[in-house]
């Protein structure tokens, strides 16, 4: 019975290496490595202003986000834009300086807790993360627990900020997203037979999902196809689209990240399919996957609140120093991340704050007069928050052509 | 239609298991072991293609020959220097080795190409017209893929078969002691089937990687895991049981996916395998040899 030892003992590796393997993909292939933190870049003094350095104490300001992985273009997006911000402010040399500390959490529940702790053994007293929503939704519990004020650029989830007063977000709601994305679509491209392609075990894509399927019934569209995907089985989407294509779905939504976005444009191509594909804010970041063709995201709509060609002076700027710095245009993520650093600023201004107040002291006076400000950012004009923590602003679509957005 | 639809996308993906399956049950059949690390093997290859193609800016056939000639040199040395100093050791001993040169092969890949997901874009440019007036649609790299394939299977039917390296193979599948015995040079054999295995793995990377774009260091483990299932669905050691186990696992996979649920895909998967080796433990086309004690 040699043969029948041998199977059992090689159907027992093949558990164990798929329950690792699941382990390791889970965040579209990343092995540990990762998990370390950064080492602390404190904040160049000065930026690019030169000179001015930050007389006496800054403001410690934390950050955490997927600095690698397959979710990395959000949070280098994101820290990147709030290091520019960070560096304007210290170059106006005002009573507010901060001093930035971006972590990595490889879009990791588990991870971006410790990097909140790390963090807060550093002495942070105010959060800029997490940039996904589901290390978010933990991160923001235990930063409710230790009354340390926390704005995430870019956690749209309603259950990042539901019952937590000093949590606070920069972008939309998925309620928001989901609700927008429908309404547009019954305006915009009326009659359409609609294809639903979304991923079931993540909280994000699911929550856009359950809106807009609502919204839709709302507005009488038409869902002719719904189809889901898991963590697991984002490599392959053969079947969705040609059960979407079968169905003859003519506009496809994509609540969904960018990755297994640019893996369903890919496999729809090989197929002939092309309805239009209309994404959410995962969609954006899909231009920078390396060794995309994106002539395949051509005419892609998607809602976004951030348009790197808008004509504005700040976004020009902010573009422009993005560049040179990185070498990208920015994405919708850097303009999230740039206005929350903005957002806290200007909240502290209110508040009267100094950097000698204890996070938790600091955290009482933001929330106490997050509700009375307005900021103006890059991602919307006139942004202002009710006590939820949820940000009341314009959605705006896109599409995309020759590689940029433009506004249809 | 949409059943039709179904079943080639099924087909093709069980191509795909197939041409990774014939590896692992090459070198099973003559080592007697379980190459784990064959799936990440399939995983360079593509990584190397897609350097071939998007930096050294080579064509794709080129590429391709280049990933089979660096997957072939990479199997013969990881069968040299991790596999060949435990071939009196145990089955058990082999099997832990083979794992931990599969997290190796991916954290060397991390290291080198790092952790972002890469997008492949096909190395096929072929584009089948829409078929029954629109109804059918099927993607080049679909049919390439089988093509493929069952040009890979009747090669290495007729390499074991009627050339004197195969028959030196069969040999050492049968008894290595006695194939020696015979002036069979056992090593160079394992080595012979470990190289064609790996220019096979480079071969299923590339077509891998255009028929599912993303491109990371794990690219290779589930379906690697997948083929390893298919090979002992087939009967390990089988050369047309692979083919056969490859075919049927991915159009299981695909009809799961289609009508039942995509996130027990996987686990119907797995449960079919296990109810075939309760009904038929050798596989559906193993020999069931007994042992004698």
């Amino acid at each position: 019975m040699k043969l029948s030892r041998i199977l059992s003992l090689a159907l027992a590796g093949t558990l164990s290496l798929s329950l690792l393997a699941g382990c390791g993909g889970g965040n579209g292939g990343d092995q540990p490595a990762n998990n370390g933190n950064n080492t602390p870049s404190t904040s160049a003094p000065g930026g690019e202003g030169g000179g001015n350095a930050p007389t006496g104490a800054a403001f410690k300001l934390g950050g955490i986000g997927p600095l690698t992985g397959g979710n990395a273009i959000y949070g280098n997006a994101a820290m990147n834009g709030a290091k520019i911000a960070v560096d304007e402010i210290n170059a106006l040399g005002g009573d507010i300086q901060f001093d930035f500390n971006p972590q990595d959490d490889v879009s990791d529940a588990e991870t971006s807790v410790n990097a909140y702790n790390s963090l807060k053994d550093w002495g942070m007293q105010a959060l800029v993360g997490t940039v996904t929503t589901g290390p978010c939704i933990s991160v923001s519990a235990e930063a409710f627990n230790d009354r340390i004020f926390a704005l995430t650029p870019s956690a749209s989830s309603t259950d990042v900020i539901n019952g937590k007063d000093n949590m606070f977000q920069v972008c939309f709601t998925d309620p928001n997203q989901g609700t927008g994305a429908a309404d547009y679509i019954s305006e915009n491209l009326p009659g359409s037979k609609i294809a639903v392609i979304y991923q079931n075990d993540n909280a994000y894509s699911q929550g856009i999902r359950d809106t807009f399927v609502a919204e839709a019934a709302a507005k009488n569209l038409e869902i002719v196809s719904e189809t889901t995907f898991t963590e697991d089985t984002q490599n392959d989407f053969s079947v969705q689209i040609a059960d979407a294509q079968s169905k003859g779905a003519d506009v496809v939504f994509l609540p969904i990240y960018y990755t297994p976005a640019s893996v369903i444009l890919t496999q729809a191509k090989a197929i002939n399919y092309a309805p239009t594909f209309f994404g959410v804010d995962g969609m954006d970041g899909i231009l920078t996957v390396k060794g995309f063709d994106t002539s395949l995201a051509e005419g892609v709509m998607l809602l976004t609140p951030f348009s790197a060609d808008a004509e504005d002076e700040r976004t020009q700027n902010f573009v422009s120093t993005y560049n040179s710095r990185h070498g990208e245009t920015p994405n919708q993520f850097a303009a999230d991340g740039y206005d929350a650093v903005y957002v806290i600023y200007e909240a502290l201004k209110a508040a009267n704050c100094t950097p000698d107040m204890s996070p938790q002291d600091i955290c009482e006076a933001l929330v106490g007069v997050m509700p009375t400000i307005s900021v103006d950012g890059l991602t919307g004009a006139g942004m202002t928050w009710d006590a939820s923590g949820a940000v009341s602003k314009a959605p705006m679509a896109v599409v995309i052509k020759d590689g940029v957005y433009v506004t249809p | 239609m949409e059943f039709l639809s179904n079943l080639i996308i099924g087909v093709s993906l069980g191509s795909i298991y197939a041409i990774i399956a014939l590896g692992y049950t090459m070198v099973y059949g003559i080592a007697k072991m379980l190459n784990f690390a064959h799936g990440d093997v399939i995983m360079v290859g593509g990584y190397i293609a897609y350097c071939g193609i998007s930096y050294l800016g080579l064509p794709a056939l080129v590429s391709i020959l280049l990933a089979m000639l660096v997957c072939t040199v990479l199997g013969v040395v990881i069968e040299g220097l991790a596999y060949r100093p435990l071939r009196e050791a145990g089955s058990l001993a082999v099997l832990i080795t083979a794992i931990g040169v599969s997290y190796f092969l991916q954290n060397a890949a991390q290291l080198i190409w790092g952790a972002a997901p890469k997008n492949f874009s096909s190395v096929v440019n072929l584009t089948i017209p829409p078929l029954f007036g629109g109804a059918l649609n099927v993607s080049g790299v679909a049919a390439v893929t089988v093509t493929v394939c069952i040009v890979v299977m009747a090669g290495l039917t007729w390499f074991t078969s009627q050339t004197k390296m195969g028959k030196a193979m069969r040999a050492c599948s049968e008894d290595k002691a006695a194939a020696q015995l015979m002036g069979i040079n056992v090593n160079r054999t394992i080595s012979m089937t470990f190289a064609i295995g790996s220019a096979l793995a480079a071969v299923a990377g590339v077509l891998l990687c255009s028929y599912t774009p993303t491109l990371t260091p794990t690219t290779g483990s589930m379906p690697g895991i997948k083929a390893f299932t298919a090979a002992v669905f087939g009967g390990i050691g089988s050369i047309p049981g692979a083919f056969l186990g490859g075919i049927l696992l991915g159009v299981i996979e695909t009809m799961a996916k289609a009508y039942i649920s995509t996130n027990l895909a996987n686990s119907i998967v797995f449960a079919v395998l296990i109810i075939v080796l309760l009904v038929r433990p050798a596989g559906l086309l193993g020999k069931y040899v007994p042992e004698k004690v």
